[in-house]
C-alpha cells in the first residue's frame, strides 16, 4: 500500500482540539507524523486544497438488513453508502432476519463484511432472544463473537425487570445497551407526532410521553444498576432535559439525535409522503430546537443516522401501511452540516466532533481521530459545494429519501479507510 | 366562476365558493329528484368505480344512485371481493381500474391520505368516499347542504357536534366546511375523544354538555366507533350515555328550532335516544337522500361539469 501524502487540507480534528491547513500522511494504513524527501517521492498525493480533512465519520445506528433483507440493503450496498457519505465506521443494528441473536448469527454478519464491506462495520447484538422481549438472549457469547453493543432496536423492552436484568448483566462485559425509546402500550397503530398535524391528518398519534417515560425508565435503571445506557434517536424536547438532568448527577446516560429530527417537524407530513415516515416520528418546531439544544450543550453526544433502507415498493403504500425509515448516509454530513454550522452556528469542530470522536467514545471505538499512530481513517469533504442528491443515484439498494431531488451543501470528495482509498469523485473505488 | 378541480379529497383544501358551488348545483340536481324521471344524462358513456375497501352503507349506495342517476355506469368493487385480499397493492388496483378504462374512482379506505395518494398515481378523477380518520368530504358537504335547507345562511349559527370526534373524518370535514361558512362550532364530548388539539382548526372544545347545547341551532351525533378504539377512551357504552348521550331533557336545552343530525349509522340508545332519532326535529333522513343530490354534483363537477351560479343565501 503506498503511503499517502494529503496536501493543504483544512485538518479538522475535535479530538486533538486541531483546527488548522496542513498536510496529512499515512504510512501503511496509519497516521503518521510526517515522510521523509524520499517517502514523499514515492507517496501518492492527494490534492485537498480548500477541502476538510477530518477523521472519517463515524455512524452508531445504521441497517444494514443483511442477514435476511437484502432486497432492501446489504452490508455491501450498505458500506458503499457508508463510504460515500464520508463513513469509515458504521455500527449496525440486530433487527435482522433472524434477529442478530446468537453468535452464528453475529458470525454470519461478520464474514459478510470481510467479503463486501469498504468500511469499517461492527455488528450489535439483542438484548432478548428474538427481540421479543422475554428472555436474554446469550449476551456474553454475543460479546465474545464480537459485538460492540446490545439493543432490541425497534422493539424496545417493555419490561422493566428484563431490562434491569439486561442491564446489571451487560454491564458485567462492560457492554453498552442501545435502547429506541417507546413505550409500546401508548403507541399502538401509531404512525405520526400526535398534535396538531395528526389531528388535521386524520393520523394516529405516537405522543412525546411514549419517549419520554422509557427514557425516564432507562435513566432510573441506569443509575440503579451502573450500566451504560446509550438512547437511540431522541426525538422530545421532554426527553432532552430528563437526559440533561440525568447527566447533571453523572448518570451513565448517552444519547444520539439523526439529521432529520434535527431538520425536519411533522408539519412536512401535509402530503402523506411516506419517505417522512420513520420511527420516532418527525416532531414540533420546540422539539426540533430542544435537540439542537441539546447537541449545543452536550446532553445529546452524538448525531447518528438510522439509516434504514427500503424498497420504493414498500415505501409506496398507503402511509399507515409503509414500513418506518428513511435513508441517512450519504446525505448526513451535508444536512447536519446545514442545520447546526449554517443555520445554527455551530463551529465546524464541533460539528465533526459529533460525528467522529463522539460517537466513537460513546462505544469505546478505536475511531474517530487522526491521531498519530491510529488507523488512517479519513474524510475528506468540500464544506460549501452544493450538489444535487438523486437518491434513483445513489449506492442504496433502496430510494427511500426525504432529501431526494434536493440540493445539499457540502459534499464529500475522498473516503479513506486504513490508509486505502475507498471512495474518491463520486465513485466507491475499492470492493 | 368555472370549475376547475378533478379531484375531490379534502374540504379542508376547497374554498368557500367550491364549497358554495357544490351546493348550488346539488340544488339542481335535487329538483330533478323529485320527477317521475329521475335520471338525467350528464355522465352518460362514463364508467364510475367505487372501490370500497372498508364498509359502507350509506355512502357505498348514495354514491352507487347518485352516479345512476346521472346516468353512468356504475361498477362496484369492495375490499372483501378485491384482489388487496391477495395481496395486491392499492397502486396496482387503482392502476388496473384505469387500465380498465374506468372515468373516475370513488374510494373509501380506511388508511387516512390514500384518497389524496391515488389522485397522485391516477390520471382519471379521484373521489374521497371517506379515508380513515380523515376526510369524508361528501359528508361534510351534505351535512352543510342540509342545515343550509333548514337555516338558511350558516354564518354566525351555533353548531354542536357531539360524540366521538378524535376518530372522526365527518367531524373533520364538517369542522372545515362550517368555519368557512362561518358558523360558529363547538366540538363536546369526554375529553379522551374530543382532545384539546382541535381549537387549532378554529373550533371551540367543551365537555359541558348543558353550557355547549345551551341554544344551539344544529347538534351534530357522532356514532362511538368501537373498531377504531385500539385502548379504551371511555369508561363503557354505559357511562358515554349517561354523561353525553342526546335524550329529552338534554334536547330541551337547544334552540327550539334546533335539528338533529346525525350521518349514521346510529346506535339507538347510545349517543342518542330512540325517540329523537324518529322525532320531528330528526332530519336524519333528509341527510341520507341530500347525500344523493350532492353526490350527483360533486361526480357532475370533477368529471367536467360546471356549477350552477350561487344565488346568496339569505
Amino acid at each position: 500500500m503506498p503511503a499517502l501524502w494529503i496536501r493543504h487540507a483544512r485538518i479538522v480534528d475535535p479530538a486533538a482540539k486541531r483546527d488548522a491547513v496542513g498536510d496529512l500522511f499515512v504510512v501503511d494504513g496509519k497516521i503518521a507524523p510526517s515522510l521523509s524527501a524520499a517517502a514523499k517521492k514515492r507517496a501518492r498525493p492527494l490534492d485537498a486544497r480548500g477541502l476538510v480533512a477530518c477523521p472519517g465519520l463515524v455512524d452508531i445506528h445504521v441497517h444494514f438488513r443483511e442477514p435476511g433483507q437484502t432486497h432492501k440493503e446489504t452490508i455491501a450496498t450498505g458500506s458503499h453508502c457508508a463510504a460515500a457519505g464520508g463513513f469509515t465506521t458504521v455500527v449496525c443494528m440486530p433487527n435482522t432476519s433472524p434477529p442478530a441473536d446468537t453468535a452464528g448469527t453475529i458470525q454470519f454478519i461478520e464474514d459478510a463484511v470481510e467479503r463486501g464491506a469498504v468500511v469499517r462495520v461492527l455488528p450489535t447484538g439483542c438484548i432478548t432472544v428474538g427481540m421479543k422481549g422475554q428472555t436474554l438472549a446469550p449476551i456474553g457469547s454475543l460479546k465474545r463473537a464480537g459485538v460492540v453493543a446490545i439493543t432490541d432496536d425497534g422493539d424496545c423492552v417493555q419490561s422493566n425487570e428484563l431490562m434491569r436484568r439486561a442491564c446489571e448483566y451487560a454491564k458485567m462485559f462492560d457492554l453498552p445497551i442501545m435502547d429506541h425509546c417507546q413505550d409500546a402500550s401508548m403507541t399502538q397503530g401509531a404512525v405520526m407526532n400526535e398534535g396538531a398535524v395528526s389531528t388535521r391528518l386524520g393520523l394516529r398519534g405516537w405522543p412525546n410521553a411514549a419517549e419520554d417515560l422509557i427514557v425516564a425508565r432507562n435513566v432510573i435503571l441506569s443509575e440503579y444498576t451502573g450500566a451504560h445506557i446509550h438512547l437511540q434517536h431522541i426525538s422530545s424536547a421532554f426527553s432532552v432535559d430528563v437526559i440533561r438532568r440525568a447527566k447533571s448527577r453523572g448518570a451513565r446516560i448517552t444519547a444520539e439525535a439523526t439529521p432529520h429530527h434535527l431538520a425536519l417537524t411533522d408539519a412536512a407530513l401535509g402530503t402523506y409522503d411516506t419517505n417522512f415516515k420513520m420511527n420516532p416520528p418527525l416532531r414540533t418546531e420546540a422539539d426540533r430546537r430542544a435537540l439542537i439544544a441539546g447537541l449545543r450543550d452536550g446532553t445529546l453526544d452524538c448525531v447518528s443516522t438510522d439509516h434504514a433502507p427500503h424498497t420504493d415498493y414498500e415505501k409506496d403504500k398507503e402511509f399507515d401501511y409503509a414500513p418506518n425509515g428513511i435513508l441517512g448516509l450519504e446525505t448526513s454530513l451535508a444536512v447536519t452540516l446545514d442545520v447546526l454550522m449554517r443555520q445554527n452556528k455551530f463551529k465546524l469542530t464541533r460539528v465533526i466532533d459529533l460525528m467522529t470522536h463522539q460517537p466513537a467514545r460513546i462505544l469505546g471505538l478505536p475511531a474517530g481521530t487522526l491521531a498519530t499512530g491510529a488507523a488512517a481513517d479519513i474524510c475528506l469533504f468540500a464544506p460549501e459545494e452544493r450538489w444535487r442528491y438523486e437518491a434513483n443515484a445513489g449506492f442504496s439498494k433502496s430510494r427511500n429519501s426525504p432529501w431526494h431531488g434536493q440540493t445539499l451543501t457540502g459534499r464529500v470528495k475522498t473516503t479513506i479507510v486504513g490508509g486505502r482509498v475507498v471512495f474518491h469523485d463520486g465513485r466507491v473505488v475499492a470492493r | 366562476m368555472p370549475w376547475h378541480r378533478k379531484h375531490l379529497i379534502t374540504l379542508e383544501e376547497l374554498s368557500l365558493i367550491e364549497i358554495e358551488q357544490i351546493h348550488a348545483t346539488a340544488t339542481a340536481f335535487k329538483r330533478t329528484m323529485t320527477r317521475s324521471v329521475k335520471k338525467v344524462p350528464a355522465l352518460r358513456g362514463k364508467t364510475i368505480v367505487n372501490l370500497f375497501l372498508e364498509p359502507s352503507t350509506r355512502t357505498r349506495m348514495a354514491f352507487d344512485m347518485a352516479a345512476k342517476r346521472l346516468s353512468a355506469d356504475v361498477i362496484s368493487l369492495d375490499g372483501s371481493s378485491s384482489s388487496t385480499t391477495k395481496g395486491e397493492t392499492l397502486r396496482d388496483t387503482a392502476e388496473n381500474v384505469q387500465a380498465l378504462q374506468a372515468d373516475m374512482i370513488v374510494i373509501r379506505h380506511s388508511a387516512a391520505g390514500s384518497p389524496r395518494y391515488l389522485s397522485r398515481i391516477l390520471d382519471i378523477p379521484v373521489i374521497n368516499a371517506g379515508d380513515g380518520a380523515h376526510e369524508h368530504p361528501t359528508q361534510g358537504l351534505l351535512d352543510t347542504f342540509t342545515m343550509k335547507e333548514h337555516l338558511g345562511a350558516l354564518r354566525g349559527r351555533k353548531v354542536v357536534i357531539l360524540g366521538d370526534i378524535l376518530f372522526s373524518r365527518v367531524a373533520r370535514s364538517n369542522i372545515h366546511a362550517l368555519v368557512k361558512m362561518g358558523a360558529a362550532v363547538t366540538l363536546v364530548g369526554p375529553s379522551t375523544l374530543v382532545p384539546e388539539s382541535f381549537t387549532a382548526l378554529g373550533v371551540s372544545v367543551s365537555h359541558d354538555l348543558k353550557t355547549a347545547l345551551a341554544d344551539a341551532e344544529v347538534v351534530m351525533l357522532l356514532r362511538i366507533q368501537h373498531e377504531r378504539q385500539a385502548s379504551s377512551h371511555f369508561p363503557s357504552l354505559g357511562e358515554y350515555t349517561s354523561m353525553f348521550g342526546l335524550n329529552k331533557t338534554r334536547a330541551s336545552w337547544l334552540n327550539p328550532k334546533a335539528i338533529i343530525m346525525h350521518p349514521g349509522p346510529i346506535n339507538r340508545g347510545v349517543e342518542i335516544d330512540s325517540e329523537l332519532a324518529d322525532g320531528d326535529r330528526s332530519v336524519i333522513l333528509e341527510q341520507v337522500t341530500n347525500g344523493i343530490a350532492v353526490r350527483m354534483a360533486v361526480l357532475y363537477l370533477c368529471a367536467g361539469g360546471q356549477p350552477e351560479n350561487v344565488m346568496p343565501t339569505a
